[in-house]
């Protein structure tokens, strides 16, 4: 009876150690050939958001709550986690060349909640596109994340705001 | 007597896109916080370069990082003798495509930020009519009931509604004399990037937050005929609605309400 028992917990452990290797090949594997079903964010316009992608994935819905609130109440309307700004930079256009909404599964912010079944509320109010004037502004500006540019609001070489904030995400700072 | 009888507002055509929102300086600005402002205010304007300062009265533009202070407090003085009934329709348009609101033709829930009142002197008979919107009172009523704490007064007095917070109970509607603000009941598309609006959740007039916080004028003061609308710092007194309003007389709607209203009339 004991030894059935053990026999069945060593199979058990076994397939369970097969299982963790088969899903970390799948992942390895995923840096050269992204399997079908995985979220393909479109690329930003502005080319690579200047917090660290990682960061934006798991913080960006705590950068935005946090700006909206000092936007909301304290006008102070900076560029920095602004969603306006966002927005204009991860724009996705379609066919006709138009920018795509929220209606649309390509654009940016679906692409990926689609994936993981996370409903926001954002675009119930929001305008989920840039407008035209803000399209042709940024395009005068330059894109707010190209350093080359000496444009951007997000974390210029000497901005200590936003060292300062990825410390304090990675943990190295309180 | 003047009876206060608010009418329907004229339909307007359909939303036109030609304002044109402005990006921002896209300079990075020294991130100075509040209470560093508030220490050393004089000297931190000083050194802030490109900056228009208040010192004239007229609307400057605020470092886009600076939070707002009660040193401001934004006011309106509208002239009533000014205004004719298409006058007061075309700062209803002006409204209405610099914020994204519509007139669906369906008056008992179509949004509306700003309308127009008909007046009549009953026993004279004259007839003239007026813009209504928000007051932004200093002693907001719509505050006061909020359960949420949606609506709010900001420190620079524009009432605003959190539309985060806000659940739609619409007690702030009920609590308002003047009838400003609305309910969104139909599901919005399209909107303005400057003017979030949604569905179930309640709006105003916002004293357009997003130009003033540049230090511009809000669409209906531009909107109107010379003179009929003036914008400005009530607490700045060498701003030039403060001097209107020290020299000719101007009242507050309701003024027995002891909510003192930022927005103030002439010849009403």
């Amino acid at each position: 009876m004991k030894i059935v028992l053990i026999m069945q917990r060593l199979i058990l452990t076994l397939l369970g150690v097969s299982f963790v290797g088969v899903s970390l090949l799948a992942f390895t594997g995923q840096a050269s050939a992204q399997p079908a079903w995985m979220p393909k964010p479109p690329k930003a316009i502005g080319g690579q958001c200047d917090l660290d992608p990682k960061i934006m994935r798991k913080t960006h819905m705590n950068l935005l709550d946090h700006k909206r609130d000092q936007t909301m109440h304290d006008g102070i309307r900076t560029k920095k986690f602004s969603l306006k700004n966002c927005i204009a930079c991860h724009a996705v256009k379609d066919e006709s060349n138009k920018f795509v909404t929220i209606k649309d599964e390509r654009h940016f912010c679906r692409s990926c909640h689609d994936y993981v079944a996370v409903r926001m509320d954002c675009f119930d109010c929001h305008a989920s596109r840039p407008g035209d004037a803000m399209n042709k502004a940024a395009k005068a500006a330059g894109n707010p994340h190209d350093k080359s540019a000496g444009v951007s609001s997000m974390g210029k070489a000497g901005d200590t705001t936003v060292v300062t904030l990825r410390k304090f995400i990675a943990g190295e700072a309180k | 007597m003047i009876s206060l009888k608010p009418d329907q507002i004229q339909p307007v055509a359909q939303n036109t896109n030609t304002n044109d929102g402005k990006i921002r300086d896209a300079k990075t600005r020294e991130d100075s916080s509040r209470r560093e402002f508030l220490k050393g205010s004089a000297a931190a304007l000083a050194l802030a370069p490109g900056m228009t300062l208040f010192a004239y009265g007229e609307a400057g533009a605020k470092p886009a990082a600076q939070a707002v202070t009660n040193k401001s407090r934004w006011g309106l003085l509208i002239d009533a003798a000014k205004f004719s009934d298409a006058d007061v329709d075309a700062c209803v348009k002006a409204c209405q495509d610099e914020n994204g609101w519509r007139d669906n033709g369906r008056p008992l829930t179509d949004a509306q930020w700003i309308r127009r009142v008909n007046l009549k002197n009953k026993k004279t008979e004259e007839k003239f009519s007026l813009p209504m919107m928000c007051q932004h009172c200093a002693e907001p009523p719509c505050v006061d009931v909020c359960p949420t704490g949606a609506s709010f007064k900001r420190k620079d007095g524009i009432v605003l509604v959190d539309k985060h917070i806000c659940i739609g109970c619409r007690y702030c509607m009920m609590a308002c004399p003047y009838k400003a603000r609305s309910f969104v009941h139909e599901h919005v598309e399209d909107q303005k990037e400057h003017a979030p609006r949604g569905i179930g959740t309640v709006e105003s007039c916002t004293m357009c937050v997003h130009l003033v916080d540049e230090g511009k004028q809000p669409a209906c003061v531009k909107a109107a005929p010379r003179g009929g609308m003036v914008f400005g710092d009530l607490n700045d007194k060498s701003s030039k609605l403060a001097q209107l309003i020290k020299s000719v007389a101007t009242q507050q709607v309701r003024a027995d309400l002891n909510l003192d209203p930022g927005v103030r009339y002439r010849n009403i």
